[in-house]
């Protein structure tokens, strides 16, 4: 039993919005037109492709390969047939466009052969090896993947299952516990026992009280400790490490991973994941995405990953008037660039933006200091001193107050009032430390390869004149060696003498060298033999004439 | 393209200072009633100075009126400023004062937010300085009827002896530096009253609450006024058990001068104070302690707004020792 919650500082209370999307139940989204499954599902790490365009594809085959320490494989959500492999653009608030699988679907829905996995009887290794291969991944946002998660097998004690969802609007997690509890659970366990995780406890924002109540049922038809925690709804207890403080106390630094300090944490969605894909066999193809605002039936949709946007908006009735599209909540999200952008394994939520719901930011005043930013900051930072640095530059000193722990959930722009866009102010001035990294790396190769250049010259220079100096010795101690045979001069000549002998040699050397010149003309003995006997025969024809006009 | 949060709370600098002057309501209103409405006039003309300088260096500056006139800063420092002068002063004291707190102190600094002093204690300091003698008459509660104070305010002749006199603190320092009264002795006479000066006691209890308010509406924390008036409680209590005959109680030195303003309303100054908790309560509790010593040992009627300068110009140091542990970092032994 957890006996009390520990607090984070800080922390904001938006407006929710869940009960537009929360109460109806999640429906399945018919199959669309065409499916552009992005091979790149996170930013680590990309599949590689093992279809073809024109290949016949099973629901549930395997399309791209993991590839590299943090790489998932991806799977055909349905049967079809591969139209092309290509770029696409993706949800990204680079607007970039990245590779993807377009499929069409041929409307059979046929699933390749399943079969469960008895992971219990599976060494670890293959028992990750396989969740990776069903392409699990975090379904929270990040898409982090969630064998690498897993760790080392020991050294987690707890499990934690993030059901905090803490964003407004969404409510995807929330219609998932309501409805698939046991599926979530089930999950969890599976990630107990890969995880060597001795209890499990899931934190859930106590404004569900359908999805607790749900949950609690479903845990305590578990055989391990589980335990169901409503924990306070301040914006971001959902955050992964947020949560963790929340329900255990341990405050785990910024990028460093949970199982070295005792715990690991994984969202609902992903827990269902490798139930369905341990269970039945059924690689993640789909995902619950909460579409709301300005449509006509805002709700949560059961979506095939790779189906666009604009495929979910018409589904949804978005109205007419909507301004813009927001993929995840208001908080931490961004707005998209291109309504084509296909659904990734990490989107959780779709907010069509009525006028007037997102204003646009009022102009910024100067910073006055106030400190409302850093009673708001769940980490603890000084935002106002890192919006200052940033400001100006200085990023040195930016880093110097922790700027690589901001988590960018956005409390402090909230509270601002002011109107600074601080989060931004963050964002460029990491990108701007990314660059300079690059660069300065770049700098230190260059560097480094001519050191090593100049070193290298240096060395057979040396090696050269300890080459020469060890041949002249030698040549010394070889006529030193001669020279008494040829009759000892006197003692008071011995100091000029080598070098005379050296002289001499060098003399004789080059001598013996003229002599072993290859005459110009001479160079018979380095042509073909037939060459040869082709002079040959010259020679000797000239010879006969010769004899031939002698007489004359 | 990226900008999340696209939510805000509803939160705005103006909204703020606005709180600010409404938290002021209290002590004003106090002040009218104990010593007369002349500070009415006193604020007008402060107000009206400062918008008119704010005016003028933002045009100098060719940044926009608009934002930096409506934030409302100009008016908090203004009134601030009219507060801490005497009520009687000539009105051009008062413009002189706001024109040095704004044009000097802020705008040249950079304006909102760019100034590392407060803008009320410098142009307070000024004054002080360049007028001693003006600065240091101070109506008896209910001596002046309005139309008096109206008249010195705008020029009148000035034979006020009779009727103005030091502040408290400054009759208390006076006489018992002439070594033959007690601290008991000095409070009987006319012109002090149950706590403090007669009248302005009540001056700062409105003070005291309109911060309150502040406190309420998260517009200041609860570390400045408690550091400050816990260490201004502390100090004077040693020296006030060690010889009470010689030095006034805790309770003379909170109600007396401007510690109830200073505590709720000056030192609580976002820009020019220091920002992290510990660091408040440090910053505070300093400028209590020097105040302290430069009205009880000092040559001036009051020492808060020198002691308020003088912490100002630590506050760089005092944040930068003062961080707050970040979430998964230990406690950094001091840098």
């Amino acid at each position: 039993m957890i006996s009390r919650l520990f607090s984070f500082h800080g922390g904001v209370k938006p407006d929710t919005h869940k009960s537009e999307s929360a109460e109806a139940p999640i429906r399945p989204a018919p199959l669309p037109d065409m499916l552009a499954v992005a091979l790149r599902q996170n930013a680590r790490a990309a599949a590689r492709c093992v279809v073809a365009a024109g290949d016949r594809v099973l629901k549930g085959q395997c399309i791209g390969t993991a590839e590299g320490p943090h790489g998932t494989a991806v799977h055909a959500p349905t049967s079809g047939t591969v139209r092309a492999i290509g770029t696409h653009p993706i949800a990204h608030p680079s607007g970039l466009d990245t590779h993807c699988v377009l499929i069409e679907p041929d409307g059979r829905d046929e699933w390749i052969a399943r079969a469960p996995f008895d992971y219990r009887r599976a060494p670890r290794a293959r028992a990750l090896a396989f969740l990776r291969d069903a392409g699990i991944v975090g379904m929270g946002g990040a898409a982090f993947p969630s064998h690498v998660k897993l760790g080392t097998g020991s050294g987690i004690d707890t499990l934690i299952i993030n059901g905090g969802e803490c964003e407004p609007w969404i409510t995807c997690d929330d219609r998932l516990m309501r409805e698939r509890a046991d599926g979530i659970m089930a999950g969890a366990r599976i990630l107990l026992e890969l995880a060597g995780a001795r209890r499990i406890i899931v934190g859930i924002e106590d404004d569900k009280p359908a999805a607790i109540a749900s949950m609690r049922a479903a845990a305590a038809a578990l055989d391990v400790p589980a335990e169901i925690v409503a924990v306070p709804s301040i914006y971001p207890s959902g955050g992964e490490k947020q949560l963790i403080r929340v329900l255990t106390g341990i405050e785990i630094p910024h990028g460093q991973p949970g199982f070295e300090y005792g715990v690991q944490c994984f969202n609902v969605a992903t827990a269902l994941a490798v139930h369905r894909a341990v269970a039945f066999g059924e690689p993640l193809i789909s995902r619950i995405v909460t579409f709301t605002g300005n449509v006509v039936h805002p709700g949560n949709y059961e979506v095939l990953i790779g189906t666009s946007i604009e495929a979910l908006a018409s589904l949804a009735r978005v109205r007419a008037d909507t301004e813009r599209f927001i993929l995840g909540g208001p908080m931490m999200g961004f707005a998209l660039p291109d309504l084509r952008v296909p659904i990734l394994k990490g989107s959780n939520c779709v907010i069509a933006a009525p006028p007037g719901l997102f204003p646009p930011r009022e102009p910024e005043l100067p910073c006055i200091r106030c400190g409302a930013c850093a009673r708001a900051c769940p980490v603890d930072l000084q935002p106002f001193e890192l919006y200052w640095h940033a400001r100006s530059r200085n990023f040195g000193k930016a880093q110097a107050y922790h700027l690589f722990d901001c988590i960018e959930c956005g409390c402090c722009a909230f509270v601002c009032p002011s109107h600074i866009p601080l989060v931004d102010y963050y964002r460029f001035a990491k990108s701007e430390i990314w660059a300079r990294e690059r660069d300065q790396q770049a700098a230190d190769a260059s560097r480094e390869r001519f050191e090593f250049r100049n070193f290298r010259q240096t060395r057979e220079k040396q090696e050269k004149a300890t080459r020469l100096a060890a041949k002249a010795a030698e040549t010394q101690a070889a006529l030193a060696s001669k020279a008494p045979t040829t009759g000892a001069p006197a003692a008071g000549a011995d100091a000029e003498d080598p070098k005379k002998a050296l002289i001499a040699a060098a003399l004789a050397r080059a001598k013996a060298q003229r002599a072993a010149a290859v005459p110009k003309n001479a160079e018979i003995d380095t042509l073909s033999p037939e060459k040869q006997a082709e002079i040959a025969a010259i020679e000797a024809r000239r010879k006969r004439l010769g004899a031939d006009q002698d007489p004359r | 393209m990226i900008q999340s949060p696209y939510v805000r709370k509803p939160a705005h600098v103006q909204s703020i200072m606005l709180t600010v002057l409404l938290g002021l309501v209290p002590g004003v209103a106090a002040y009218v009633w104990q010593i007369g409405a002349g500070i009415l006039v006193n604020l007008g003309i402060a107000c009206a100075t400062a918008l008119a300088a704010e005016a003028l260096v933002l045009k100098l500056r060719k940044r926009p009126l608009k934002p930096a006139l409506s934030d409302l800063s100009a008016l908090v420092s203004a009134a601030l400023i009219a507060l801490c002068l005497p009520p009687i002063v000539p009105w051009w004291l008062t413009a002189l004062a706001v024109l040095i707190g704004i044009v000097v102190a802020k705008q040249l600094y950079g304006g909102l937010g760019q100034n590392p002093f407060n803008p009320a204690m410098v142009a307070y300091c000024t004054m002080i300085i360049a007028y001693p003698s003006l600065m240091s008459q101070w109506p008896v509660a209910g001596a002046l009827d309005f139309d008096t104070q109206l008249a010195l305010i705008l020029g009148g002749t000035r034979e006020l002896d009779a009727i103005t006199g030091a502040t408290a603190l400054d009759a208390l320092r006076t006489a018992l530096h002439t070594g033959t009264s007690s601290v008991a002795s000095v409070l009987q006479q006319d012109g002090f009253g149950a706590l403090g000066g007669r009248g302005w006691e009540w001056v700062a209890a409105g003070h005291m609450l309109g911060g309150l308010f502040l406190l309420a509406r998260g517009v200041i924390t609860w570390h400045m006024p408690a550091g400050f008036i816990a260490a201004m409680a502390a100090i004077s209590g040693v020296f006030w058990l060690g010889d009470p005959a010689q030095f006034a109680s805790p309770v003379f030195h909170l109600a007396s001068g401007g510690t109830m303003l200073a505590a709720f309303f000056i030192v609580t100054d976002p820009v020019s104070g220091a920002t992290t908790p510990i660091g408040k309560l440090i910053f505070a509790a300093g400028i209590a302690l020097i105040a302290y010593l430069i009205r009880v040992f000092g040559a001036f009627p009051d020492g808060i707004a020198f002691a308020v300068l003088l912490m100002n110009m630590c506050v760089p140091l005092i944040d930068l020792k003062t961080q707050p542990r970040v979430f998964g970092h230990r406690r950094e032994r001091s840098r």
